[in-house]
């Protein structure tokens, strides 16, 4: 039974802001755990990596427009391209391939 | 006249003129935030969300992956629960950016300081803040914060109307924005850093495992996302280790 949008916006924000608001508020002294640390550096990485793929099969109409868009992003952020310049990349990846695969 | 003043109240006009700076700094962030939310717009229309529950959903939460996340777990109709840990997950590494914020607060800085100052810490906003040098001046956060956050919600809310609006294969095409600009920060970071690239290379062959894996493949997807994202992080914190400051 899903639940109500506004209730789920709530808890987000609340959540959102507790995790920015505590350490600031509370913590005087210096974040000494090295694993803590690490793993906060991580997770960033591992989050994106794991909401992108396979996520992005699923986004478009055809899996293989998304797996195109995945590929030719990487390909694009790898050889040094920025941030809107990769989405163009893939929203236009998968415009060419869903034209191809519907015409 | 407005010399006299100048040289009388040197205090309200610097703090002016830092909230100016401020403003000047965040208003190329608040440019870069309308693409990114306006991607965030598409996958909120996709979840069934309107403008106007978008537009709420930015003001109050700022965050591009936690939010997208969050999305995911409304279109799936997830438990309270499982969106309040995924939220939490996912934006844990706010934690470590006010933690280092709240080295650089002059003593005696009021709660009410901090409370605005926690709401605006993004990505972005923090790494213009803890750029300057001494103290970290409110004021200026509060400048760059209404430069740039407008924009956020703004955009996410034009992009709710542009996904409910435009034809089916506008729509497929801009549902990947959002993954090109996750892929676009996490692979030049995996070319310079070969413990970033493992992670990613795993986090993905995992998750790809885990989308069709038996029992696994059975629970939501953001819990499949809270899972791997403790597990692989957990790992990655174990094998390699970063850094502490004073060492790099």
């Amino acid at each position: 039974m899903p639940g109500n949008v506004y209730i789920y916006i709530l808890i987000m924000a609340a959540v959102s802001f507790a995790i920015r608001f505590v350490p600031l508020a509370l913590v005087s002294g210096k974040l000494e755990n090295r694993f803590f640390q690490s793993f906060l550096y991580y997770v960033p990485y591992v989050t994106l990596a794991v909401m992108t793929f396979p996520a992005i099969l699923q986004a478009t109409r055809e899996p293989v427009a998304g797996a195109l868009a995945l590929a030719a992003g990487m390909a694009a952020a790898w050889k040094g391209c920025r941030l809107f310049a990769v989405a163009a990349v893939c929203c236009i990846t998968v415009l060419i391939t869903e034209f191809i695969i519907y015409f | 006249m407005e010399q006299c003043i100048n040289r009388n109240e040197i205090r309200p006009i610097a703090s002016s003129a830092i909230f100016a700076k401020g403003m000047r700094d965040g208003l190329p962030i608040g440019l870069g935030y309308l693409a990114v939310s306006f991607s965030l717009g598409i996958a909120a229309s996709g979840s069934g969300m309107s403008a106007g529950q978008g537009f709420i959903a930015s003001l109050l939460c700022n965050a591009s992956a936690g939010q997208y996340a969050g999305f995911s777990v409304i279109a799936a109709g997830g438990t309270y629960i499982e969106i309040a840990i995924i939220t939490f997950i996912i934006n844990s590494r706010y934690m470590l950016m006010s933690l280092a914020m709240s080295q650089r607060l002059e003593p005696g800085t009021s709660i009410f300081h901090r409370m605005l100052m926690a709401f605006g810490i993004t990505d972005e906003l923090f790494a213009i803040a803890i750029a300057r040098p001494g103290y970290l001046k409110p004021i200026y956060s509060y400048g760059a914060m209404l430069m740039a956050m407008p924009f956020w919600a703004v955009g996410t809310s034009l992009g709710c109307v542009a996904g409910n609006i435009l034809p089916t294969s506008l729509v497929s095409a801009l549902g990947v924005a959002l993954f090109g600009m996750f892929i676009a920060v996490i692979v030049p970071p995996s070319r310079k850093n070969k413990a970033i690239a493992c992670v990613v290379a795993a986090s993905f062959l995992l998750s790809g495992t885990a989308a069709v894996a038996p029992y696994i493949s059975a629970v939501s997807a953001g819990t499949r996302t809270i899972i791997l994202t403790i597990v692989i992080s957990s790992a990655a914190a174990v094998l390699f280790p970063v850094k502490n400051k004073e060492e790099k």
